[in-house]
């Protein structure tokens, strides 16, 4: 199959994935988000403001860095990572964040809805209608909202309302069942602020669109410091924005390896993780075909990872079709390889990386010991960890006494 | 060849009324005590009466089926006992229909669910997140198996969608009262009726309306301008706040009772 042909096609399909598995009651909604987003790609006045945001209030470009002491563990191998956790917020959520608030601007529309999982793209969310005034409420499992409680005080110190989701798995999955019964609701006066590359059209396309920067950035950078192409890209993948982000200016180069790191938690043959492709199948969750986990009759099954951003039973559409046809290589990183790079990044090169961003590490060190040390790898740092110090505390054991005994009640 | 459901319209209309659906999911309390609940319904005045398949995520659905789903989840319902309580309902003389989330047919197998169904002697199925853009081997599968397919139309279809989901449709076109989930309301506000008016238009199906209609008033007001009144959530709620099993058997059949009254005066 080639990929030089425009994805996805006219009704959003990528392949045999993608397209619209939605009530009827918001494909009104979803036709006026395309063509308001067809309208603001070919608009000179709205990617001007988009890039001035990005420029002047996200902090981009992001830098890139060299990372020579982590790369001794990865078979000498050339690592450079891509530095998404220096944004505004700390992570690449920002990028696809602001492009959205600025589309419900234009739409006409003054309260945005958001789910999330980490608090990443809710506190991104809450950032940007505070910004722009708009009225934000963010649905969040409940068990996430207690995984990370300081996100929440984050998004309420914001202005925005958090409303735990108590049904099903509590979890991300959760809360966008939630955010879609608010959408479907209230569709007139809001906008669903998708926070990843997943979902109905046209969120899988705009939102892998106004993430592409992460990769047109890269790309330039390592031909800047390297005078060429990396051999391999590196990413973590939950709904796969970061992922698609990265990738999506390589594609068309042939010579550049994509490789995209789902969460396999205890070990994708325990069952407990959250790798939809290497460990799932094909079928229909939250607006689209795509690999997802489920059992025989087709109820979704809870995932696991000991990161909150990967732990969704799904994944966009476009990553489906990127690993049906072979451009991108998909593959679990267990809890334990993640937190042993998170570890390692840490204590190598001083940069505390998101527990999502350290599968990416992780299959980065993996990776560079398959390519040799002649090998160039670009990593996607997707985020910065100082959301995740409780986890990582409890992980390594790092609480005095008296704080983990007041931790564990 | 015409379904059982189609039969149902027909004579109900040539009573000159509105028909009565009701909705129940398979597995609350139990596969059984659905399938006795969904006969007490019939009992009670229900014409047509929609099994829904328990699904892990039920995005169109209020907190009332939601935990009435989750329940039967819990204890193991699946897309076989769906289908047997379907044969149930249809063994009563009432038209038997499935109400389900696509996900959980396209994993059971499209042809297989069609098949099977059928033979159980099925009328079709309603599919709430599955439009007719998406439909073709649904569309393929009905069609072989002669089962009617039931699309939804919302206040937010334009005109050219209505068209379009009408002219895939089977049976009924099903007209969402209001834009969102379900789960009772005092009111169903004039949106219905407005797109009743506006999907009359464009097809000669029957159309039905459903979403928050819980009482024997509303089911008047709505039977006074639509084919047939689907109701689930009040259903659910008696079962659900019911003390006992048989208490909750004689809950459906009472509202059962009642809506059917009102289906009668509306015009
Ligand atoms: C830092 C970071 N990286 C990655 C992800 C995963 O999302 P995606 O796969 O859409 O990039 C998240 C989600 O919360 C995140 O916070």
């Amino acid at each position: 199959m080639s990929h030089e042909t425009v994805q996805p096609d006219p009704s959003g399909h990528f392949g045999v994935f993608g397209g619209r598995f939605l009530p009827e009651a918001l494909i009104a909604a979803l036709d006026e988000l395309t063509a308001a987003y067809e309208k603001a790609k070919d608009d000179p006045e709205f990617q001007a403001e988009f890039t001035g945001l990005l420029k002047d209030y996200a902090g981009r470009p992001s830098i890139v860095t060299e990372a020579p002491r982590f790369a001794e563990h990865a078979g000498g191998a050339r690592i450079i990572l891509k530095r998404e956790d220096l944004n505004h917020t700390g992570s690449h959520k920002i990028n696809n964040v602001l492009g959205q608030a600025l589309l419900t601007k234009r739409m006409g529309k003054t309260r945005v809805i958001a789910e999330t999982g980490a608090g990443q793209h809710g506190v991104a969310t809450a950032t940007a209608c505070a910004l722009l005034g708009l009225e934000c409420v963010v649905y969040m499992g409940e068990a996430d909202t207690k995984r990370q409680a300081l996100n929440v005080a984050r998004m309420r110190v914001l202005g925005a309302e958090v409303i735990p989701v108590t049904i099903g798995s509590r979890t991300l999955k959760d809360a966008i069942n939630e955010a879609l019964r608010d959408w479907v609701t209230n569709v007139d006066s809001t906008h669903y602020l998708l926070g990843t590359a997943a979902g109905a059209h046209p969120f899988p396309a705009m939102v892998r669109d106004f993430a592409r920067i992460v990769g047109v950035e890269a790309r330039q950078q390592v031909l800047d410091l390297t005078g060429r192409l990396p051999d391999a890209v590196a990413a973590c993948v939950g709904g796969g924005s970061n992922a698609i982000g990265i990738f999506h200016a390589f594609i068309p180069d042939e010579g550049v390896a994509l490789y995209g790191y789902e969460a396999g938690g205890d070990g994708v043959e325990t069952g407990r993780h959250a790798a939809s492709i290497t460990g799932g199948s094909i079928g229909v969750l939250h607006g689209a075909r795509t690999y997802l986990l489920q059992d025989e009759y087709g109820q979704t099954q809870e995932s696991h990872s000991i990161s909150a951003g990967l732990d969704y039973p799904a994944v966009g559409p476009e990553h489906a079709w990127l690993h049906q046809t072979g451009r991108a290589n998909y593959r679990p990183v267990n809890d334990d390889a993640a937190m042993a790079a998170f570890r390692l990044l840490c204590r190598t090169e001083g940069i505390i990386p998101a527990i999502e961003s350290a599968h990416a590490l992780a299959g980065a060190i993996e990776l560079g010991k398959e390519l040799g040390p002649d090998a160039t790898i670009l990593v996607c740092l997707s985020g910065r960890g100082d959301k995740d110090m409780h986890t990582a505390a409890r992980y390594f054991d790092l609480f005095d006494a008296d704080v983990r005994e007041e931790d564990q009640q | 060849m015409s379904t059982r459901l189609t039969e149902v319209l027909a004579a109900a209309k040539a009573e000159n009324r509105a028909a009565l659906v009701g909705y129940l999911p398979a597995g609350y309390p139990s596969v059984e005590g659905s399938a006795a609940a969904a006969r007490a319904m019939v009992e009670g005045g229900c014409d047509i009466i929609e099994i829904g398949l328990p699904y892990s995520d039920p995005q169109m659905d209020g907190p009332v089926i939601q935990r009435a789903v989750e329940h039967a989840l819990a204890h193991g319902t699946n897309t076989r006992h769906v289908i047997d309580n379907a044969r149930a309902v249809a063994e009563t003389g009432a038209a038997s229909l499935v109400m389900t989330y696509w996900n959980p047919i396209e994993r059971y197998g499209v042809e297989r669910f069609a098949e099977e169904l059928a033979a159980a002697g099925g009328s079709g199925v309603i599919t709430p997140d599955l439009i007719p853009d998406e439909a073709a081997e649904w569309i393929a599968a009905t069609d072989k198996h002669g089962l009617d397919r039931v699309f939804l139309v919302a206040p937010s279809s334009t005109d050219a969608r209505l068209k379009l989901t009408a002219d895939a449709a089977g049976g009924f076109v099903y007209a969402a009262s209001t834009m969102g989930i379900t789960g009772t309301r005092t009111s169903v506000g004039n949106r219905a009726a407005e797109l009743v008016g506006r999907t009359r238009k464009v097809t000669d199906l029957p159309i039905c309306v459903g979403l928050g209609v819980s009482n024997a008033a509303q089911a008047a007001e709505i039977a006074g301008y639509a084919d047939g009144v689907i109701v689930g959530s009040a259903f659910v709620r008696a079962l659900l706040e019911a003390e006992t099993p048989e208490a909750g058997l004689d809950a459906v059949r009472t509202l059962a009772a009642e809506l059917a009254e009102g289906v009668r005066s509306g015009r």
